[in-house]
């Protein structure tokens, strides 16, 4: 498979959802094609977390108020956050709605044929766990985007959309 | 110290109609001294409680946001300090009910019992104020003017159980419960 990922359609397709904070922890695979042009983004607030599971309260929390908010994340931090993830968006129902770089994927690969062991346990974690999840690996996947962030808030159900390549500035 | 019903009961004359996010064994005791819709227990995840604290914070800056912590809970979720202090909520106060010991899970001393001090990791985080109340006294005399400062405030309250209250965990963390309070924050 061939292709880029462009960030600028991303961030467009986010706040299309009706996205206005963005939770985030660094990570390589989206940072200049994703975390730095949000920073920039005047319609978004960029809340930078020390660790993900904090943003999993803060994104339940913003909830409860009516705000739609969106992790940037990358799978380490996903794997880092499983409790938080079981209790606050599963047990508890929230629309809680993470974008996860998968790092060291190789573009084109499925994530469960990568040949990185932290990158191949990901979707089989997401499954065991009943957490809905899709794969971005190329622009024609961008529609995917509101489409899932509107499911899950329609139905109190979180959601992972993992990064299969960098996306580009 | 305070005897942590005695000082809740003093802290709920100053908000009554506050949104409250509480956890464990204060939580306990809190639903029954203010019974309240906009009481938040659904923190799910020990040491969370901040975090949702502040997701409260930050969608509802027209409200105040009381956060009333444990030690070892806070004690999982420290970098949560920084993250506040960074967004710089103003109508976020975070209490932390500092009994020295994980209370609901038989007991046990936290780390750093009478060594730490979580408000000057708070000042040093760069919260924009710091208090703390051992003599139930100083705190009833006190409390309603630091509950009108800018926030982020941290307010330590050095606490000893009190009497005990109903122990219901279902009725705590029931979803009906949730569902209440997304209504009740719902009303202008």
């Amino acid at each position: 498979m061939s292709g880029s990922l462009p960030g600028p359609a991303i961030i467009a397709a986010v706040k299309s959802a009706g996205v206005r904070f963005v939770m985030s922890v660094p990570d390589i695979v989206s940072s200049e094609g994703l975390l730095h042009p949000i920073a920039r983004d005047p319609e978004l607030r960029l809340i930078r977390v020390c660790k993900e599971d904090e943003a999993i309260g803060i994104s339940a929390g913003l909830t409860a108020c009516g705000q739609r908010s969106m992790l940037l994340i990358q799978h380490t931090g996903l794997l880092d956050s499983i409790n938080a993830l079981r209790a606050v968006a599963v047990e508890y129902s929230n629309p809680v709605c993470l974008m996860v770089g998968l790092l060291e994927k190789e573009p084109g690969v499925a994530p469960t044929k990568s040949g990185r062991y932290g990158v191949r346990i990901v979707e089989p974690i997401l499954d065991a766990m009943g957490i809905a999840h899709h794969l971005l690996e190329t622009e024609a996947d961008v529609p995917i985007i509101p489409e899932a962030i509107g499911r899950a808030y329609s139905q109190s159900k979180p959601v992972v959309m993992m990064l299969g390549r960098r996306p580009t500035p | 110290m305070i005897k942590r019903d005695e000082g809740l009961k003093i802290l709920a004359r100053h908000i009554p109609d506050d949104i409250v996010v509480a956890v464990y064994s204060t939580a306990f005791d809190w639903v029954q001294v203010r019974p309240h819709a906009l009481n938040y227990f659904a923190v799910g995840a020990m040491g969370l409680a901040s975090s949702h604290g502040l997701g409260l914070a930050l969608g509802r800056p027209d409200r105040r946001v009381i956060v009333l912590d444990g030690d070892g809970s806070l004690l999982m979720n420290l970098g949560s300090l920084v993250t506040i202090a960074n967004a710089a909520p103003r109508n976020f106060f975070h209490f932390v009910c500092e009994n020295g010991t994980y209370e609901a899970n038989g007991d046990h001393p936290i780390p750093g019992r009478d060594r730490l001090s979580f408000a000057g990791i708070a000042r040093e985080a760069g919260y924009a104020a710091t208090h703390e109340f051992a003599d139930i006294g100083i705190f009833e005399q006190q409390i309603g003017s630091v509950l009108g400062e800018t926030g982020p405030v941290l307010i330590d309250l050095k606490l000893v159980p009190g009497t005990e209250s109903p122990r219901d965990y279902r009725g705590l963390y029931a979803a009906e419960r949730r569902a209440t309070f997304r209504s009740a924050l719902m009303q202008p």
